[in-house]
């Protein structure tokens, strides 16, 4: 089959690999229908992610249609339309038991690679590096989905591919970023971020009953999209100081709640941004938290600070005293999918959200390597392009 | 209690015999030759690992290794010989015990059971081929070192057995590979399933070779526990052992 190889940093490339087969009784193979990029995937292209390998087959974000089942597969036959969530579970450790699917005891494949990392081993990821577990991603024509009784989710009637497809990675993850948030009647919501997984965090702080959301970015299409189809008001970061209009208009308290959906590739205007992309280059520090400082700094007394951003290992001035005097709380994780994805299938059947709208490219796979550098770069005011293979 | 505790510390230290050599010609003791083979085995095995990324240290494990495996199956170690060491009759030889914990999310009965039934081992011990049990004391074990370089079979007796909380083995006198263990289970608070415990103890080669030889060789060694004792996890609680070996890549198939 084809699939969208990493090759090295910023070098992808669509190559000719063996087709999966079962391996383990609990595995079901799904032909890949839609596979769609992620910013995550951005930090392995620009090779902020150690553990890739030459020949790593990326994507993580995807539905399909069964082809195969293992002997242990309970809940799916061949011809099934599923979504796949992009995190890996079990379902019999601890973690799994108790709705916190990325932290799988069991589903990373190099869990001595992980723990020496990061002290305990997190969930499995398809197609995000081998300290994640080395599995191979969705930009093939065919994947093979471990523990797929816990991953897969059958799409309603109805419910069109376009839509089911977000409901793998980017609606998860802003759902939970929103839920992690605490979220009380009538709070502020600032949102870092109008990506696919910004845009998601928008729609689901209003669902858990936000009154207003603040969005953050400098693309003006992915903002005017945060006005149209979240209803947030925007703030362009090259346009104005974000911490003195955030405090303008919340009375001078500030916002609730803090979400960043930016993660470790942050963009700043001004020296912040140099200083730390040449510590990140030279590994004085891995990731650029930008982002994360002006949070910090924008959040009122006593608020919450959500990071689903992806950060992958050390941060340079970090305001740890303004958090702490401050009383924020922090919560932060990778996604647990399963947990919500039966929900969010819900929200979509019903009509509440249609996620379609961060599709904004549909190509074949072969163009595999160019949509990645349109996503990267922003240009042809791509939010998704989504790979059909 | 005390009694069986004194017994159960004779028998894991090792100290109530000596290993058994059954090798006439050979300058290596049989413990250090089958903890050679293995560790010479892993140690090529990542030392080409780190070679395909390009490491210049790479090489030097590679060759290390090779020169382990050597030492191991035939018997015979060239540096020995250079040093007029000979570690295969009375080396008054080191114990080092190696200690791994994994908490398990399942109950202490079904963990213990699924071990004492020493048949089920082998599918979670990744080098051992087969364990048969004799009675109910004794076991006879096959093991196969990575990369089919060494197999040994050797037989096993409980020292202990306290259903639901603990289980102590050591090899016969005279077996081929000399090692004794023990596996403690304890309910883990908070309803989080059983904290398994392994111990295992086995006797380095003496003098400094031995122990530059027990100190290179020990992360490996207890890198298998810990996979090991990991894989059993994985099979209690999903059912089956997590693997991307034979999945697809750009370099063909994946060997894990
Ligand atoms: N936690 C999880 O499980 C999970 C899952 C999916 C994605 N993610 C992470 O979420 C983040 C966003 O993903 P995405 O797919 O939306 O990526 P994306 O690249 O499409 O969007 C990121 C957006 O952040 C904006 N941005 C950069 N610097 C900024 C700044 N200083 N202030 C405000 N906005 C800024 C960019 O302009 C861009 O629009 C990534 O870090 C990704 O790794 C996490
Ligand atoms: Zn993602
Ligand atoms: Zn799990």
């Amino acid at each position: 089959m084809k699939a969208l190889c990493w090759v090295g940093t910023n070098h992808l490339n669509v190559e000719k690999v063996p087709d999966p087969e079962i391996i383990n009784p609990r595995d079901a193979i799904v032909r890949v229908v839609l596979s769609s990029v992620c910013g995550s995937d951005l930090h392995l292209l620009d090779g902020y992610v150690p553990s890739m390998r030459e020949g790593d087959i990326i994507g993580h974000e995807f539905m399909g249609e069964v082809v195969e089942v293992g002997r242990e597969v309970k809940k799916f036959r061949k011809g099934d339309r599923v979504v796949v969530g992009s995190v890996l579970g079990c379902g019999g450790c601890w973690f799994c038991e108790n709705q916190a699917w990325s932290h799988c005891d069991n589903s990373n494949a190099h869990a001595a690679l992980a723990e020496k990392a990061y002290g305990y081993p997190t969930a499995g990821i398809f197609g995000y590096s081998h300290a994640f577990g080395g599995y191979a991603g969705s930009h093939a024509d065919f994947i093979r989905v471990p523990f797929a009784d816990n991953g897969m989710f059958k799409i309603p009637e109805g419910v069109k591919d376009e839509a089911a497809l977000f409901v793998s990675d980017a609606f998860p993850t802003g759902f939970m970023a929103a839920d992690m948030a605490d979220i009380a009647p009538g709070d502020v919501v600032a949102v870092w971020g109008c990506g696919g997984v910004g845009q998601m965090a928008i729609r689901s702080a209003f669902l858990l009953g936000a009154s207003r959301v603040i969005a953050i970015d400098r693309f003006p299409e992915r903002l005017a999209m945060a006005r149209t189809h979240g209803r947030a008001e925007t703030l362009n970061y090259e346009e104005v100081d974000i911490l003195e209009a955030l405090k303008e208009m919340t009375g001078g308290r500030g916002p609730d709640r803090c979400i960043d959906a930016v993660g470790m590739e942050a963009h700043t205007p001004g020296l912040e941004h140099y200083y730390d992309l040449i510590k990140q280059q030279i590994k004085l520090e891995t990731d650029r938290p930008a982002v994360l400082r002006q949070a910090i700094m924008a959040c009122r007394k006593g608020g919450t600070l959500s990071i689903v951003g992806v950060y992958g290992g050390f941060i340079d001035k970090f305001p740890m005293g303004a958090a702490m005097n401050k009383g924020l709380t922090f919560k932060m994780g990778q996604m647990h999918a399963q947990k919500y994805m039966p929900r969010l299938l819900d929200y979509v059947q019903n009509g509440d959200v249609d996620p379609a709208y961060i599709l904004t490219h549909r190509w074949p796979l072969e163009r595999g390597a160019e949509g990645y550098q349109m996503f990267k770069q922003k240009t042809d005011e791509c939010v998704r392009v989504v790979f059909a293979p | 209690m005390a009694t069986k505790k004194s017994h159960v510390a004779a028998g894991l230290y090792g100290d109530a015999h000596t290993p058994a050599t059954g090798f006439a010609n050979v300058n290596v003791g049989t413990t250090e030759r089958i903890i050679s083979a293995a560790g010479g085995a892993l140690l090529t095995y990542y030392g080409l690992r780190e070679r395909q990324a390009s490491k210049p240290l790479g090489l030097g494990l590679a060759a290390l290794g090779t020169c382990l495996i050597l030492r191991g199956a035939s018997g015979y170690c060239p540096v020995n010989q250079l040093v007029g060491r000979d570690s295969a009759q009375h080396s008054p030889s080191k114990a080092i015990k190696i200690v791994q914990t994994f908490t398990i999310n399942r109950p202490v009965a079904e963990v213990y059971g699924f071990w004492r039934r020493l048949e089920n081992l082998p599918q979670f011990m990744q080098h051992i081929e087969s364990v048969e049990q004799l009675d109910e004391r004794r076991s006879h074990w096959k093991a196969n070192i990575p990369g089919g370089l060494l197999n040994v079979e050797w037989e096993a007796e409980i020292v202990n057995d306290e259903p639901n909380l603990l289980l102590a083995w050591q090899s016969l006198p005279g077996s081929e590979v000399d090692n004794a263990g023990e596996v403690r289970f304890l309910e883990a608070p908070g309803d989080k399933g059983t904290e398994v415990q392994a111990v295992i103890h086995y006797r380095a080669p003496a003098g400094a070779l031995g122990h530059g030889v027990a100190q290179l060789l020990n992360p490996a060694l207890e890198e298998m526990v810990r996979s090991d004792l990991r894989r059993f996890k994985q099979l209690m609680e999903a059912g089956e052992i997590t693997t991307i070996a034979g999945q697809p890549s750009g370099r063909g198939r994946d060997k894990g």
